[in-house]
């Protein structure tokens, strides 16, 4: 494909498919070990009340608004999950099963009672996002990527997905050896001084930052599957957590990568006319990552489970 | 209950937990309605080795967890060297119950015992090659030195808990705090670990330990500290581990055959 093609119809989709996949797979390595992966899912249910109110207060469909409403109801599911798992000291799957389900319900209820139905808040929008549709127009090949004009006009999402990405990258690099031990040993931590409830809180913030923005880009299927698969894919391929986390952003990469790819040829390929779906091929490829990873990884035998407690 | 009542034993007292490395007033640990732990006081000599024993469900590691500042106190005033402990956690090590973390995290031994040495590193500072050399020589110190690239799921329970113990050494403390050190490990992790914790005694450090072994209490420990939610008895193991305060702690929970043993142990 040359570049004139490419450029303004698939780089940049591409690009915000990437940064999202790695902006949800780094936090998701330490829920993962943590037995808080779920979060993922909790906070995509969540943010529809977010999303509501924030149209009431407003009266119009527009990102930042919405994006701002959807952070908030995530951050306020992300305290009720710390509050109702430390107060009911019942295990975290619980405590989100409980939040997101009630906060989901919130949502279409208060859809329902206003009038924001006869609005087009649609189902499908917000599960497969609208990859496909964030090309960059005013391109006409590699050399617009020096053409400040042309740049000005790249889609909202990726300069917004770049800064979440960075944002996500910082919090994990500063905190690393804190989030470490917090998550190996939570007792031990604290008797180190690390307030491990704080930085518990802060990394399920960072992982709501990244989803609401991954949200509003690629939609909640590539979020869900990115929090997940990438880490348990990797944590089979290595014993270390260094190791861990580099192959899955590799394996984020890779489902990011192949799965637009797939979805823009491979029904081509087939003989097929459409294209499908880049969001559900993208989650596909990372679950036939971790089917394989599963299967031939060199560290997917389980030795090390706690007994009791 | 051998509390010191009168006032000259208080004043006693209160001079002994100045120098105490472990002074715990009035503790009250609860988790929900019932407490597990119930106005407790301790004082914990130093240069010593403190079991801390008691039936199951006793409190004993909740009282260890809260000195700790691990569980949050209902009440209760701790003191380590006669500061508040957040000034003195620098001076504390701590060896958690091997069961209380998923050994199938993805990391080697000797990044565990790394892990003791987050005090000296702070958030961001650089690994150095001492610092490695330091963890080693704890390694070596509880005979683990060649498991160090090992992943820790791979080890038996008995090597786990010694790789807790290298951590602990590697925090350079002046108190160690062990919960329950001796459960379920094999008889050369036993031996190892008793090693280890008479050496630190002899260097003029404090060890204290929830210890549920009565047999072994009175060969490894120089003093007793018994809990049932409340404190029963306070001191050296002739004073405080006697027929009487077993009793009283353990009630008709000690089997016949574990009191014959304990008079055995005892002579």
């Amino acid at each position: 494909m040359s570049g004139e093609e490419f450029v303004p119809l698939s780089l940049t989709p591409l690009l915000i498919g990437i940064f999202a996949a790695v902006a949800c797979a780094l936090p998701g390595n330490f829920l993962l070990l943590r037995k808080q992966a779920l979060i993922g899912d909790a906070i995509s249910h969540v943010v529809l009340p977010g999303i509501v109110v924030a149209f009431l207060l407003t009266g119009a469909i527009s990102a930042a608004p919405m994006m701002l409403g959807a952070a908030g109801a995530a951050v306020v599911a992300v305290v009720l999950i710390e509050a109702i798992r430390r107060l009911g000291r019942i295990e975290p799957g619980a405590a989100m099963g409980v939040v997101f389900t009630t906060m989901f319900a919130g949502g279409v209820l208060l859809l329902e009672q206003t009038d924001t139905s006869s609005v087009h808040l649609d189902v499908e929008h917000a599960l497969y996002g609208n990859l496909e549709s964030l090309i960059w127009l005013d391109a006409v090949g590699w050399s617009s990527l020096l053409d400040v004009q042309a740049l000005a006009h790249l889609p909202v999402e990726l300069p917004r997905m770049a800064l979440t990405l960075l944002a996500v990258t910082l919090f994990i690099a500063m905190f690393w050896r804190v989030l470490k031990i917090s998550t190996f040993d939570e007792g031990f931590a604290r008797t180190l001084g690390i307030r491990t409830n704080l930085l518990g809180l802060a990394l399920v913030i960072t992982a709501a930052v990244a989803a609401v923005a991954a949200f509003d880009a690629v939609g909640s299927i590539i979020v869900i599957a990115m929090f997940i698969c990438p880490p348990a894919a990797a944590r089979m391929m290595s014993n270390q957590l260094e190791g861990q986390v580099a192959w899955s952003v590799g394996f984020a990469v890779l489902s990011a990568v192949f799965g637009y790819v797939l979805a823009g040829y491979g029904p081509l390929w087939l003989g097929a006319q459409d294209a499908v779906s880049a969001a559900g091929m993208i989650a596909t490829v990372s679950g036939v990552i971790l089917a394989a990873a599963a299967r031939f990884g060199p560290c997917r035998t389980r030795s090390g489970a706690p007994v009791g407690v | 209950m051998l509390d010191l009542a009168c006032s000259d034993g208080q004043v006693k007292q209160s001079q002994a937990s100045e120098n105490s490395p472990l002074a715990i007033q009035g503790l009250t640990v609860s988790y929900g309605q019932k407490p597990a732990v119930f106005s407790v006081d301790m004082t914990v000599e130093a240069g010593k080795m403190t079991a801390i024993i008691g039936p199951n469900g006793a409190g004993k590691s909740t009282m260890l967890k809260a000195a700790l500042g691990i569980v949050p106190p209902v009440s209760g005033q701790i003191q380590v060297f006669g500061k508040p402990l957040d000034a003195q956690r620098a001076r504390i090590a701590y060896v958690p119950q091997r069961a209380s973390v998923d050994w199938d995290f993805p990391t080697r031994v000797i990044d565990v015992v790394l892990m003791g040495l987050y005090r000296e590193l702070g958030l961001l500072g650089r690994l150095r090659g001492d610092h490695k050399a330091k963890a080693m020589d704890c390694l070596d110190r509880v005979g683990m030195g060649d498991f160090a690239t090992r992943q820790i799921g791979q080890l038996s329970g008995g090597q786990q808990q010694r790789v807790f113990l290298a951590r602990a050494l590697a925090q350079g403390a002046d108190l160690y705090l062990l919960d329950e050190p001796f459960a379920g490990v094999d008889a050369a992790t036993e031996k190892a670990i008793i090693g280890v914790l008479k050496s630190l005694r002899e260097a003029g450090k404090t060890v204290v330990v929830v210890h549920h072994d009565l047999a072994t209490v009175a060969d490894y420990f120089d003093n007793v500290f018994l809990i049932n939610t409340r404190k029963v008895a306070e001191g050296t193991v002739a004073e405080a581990f006697t027929a009487e305060t077993l009793q009283a702690a353990y009630g008709g929970r000690l089997a016949t055959a574990q009191v014959d043993q304990l008079a055995l142990a005892l002579g």
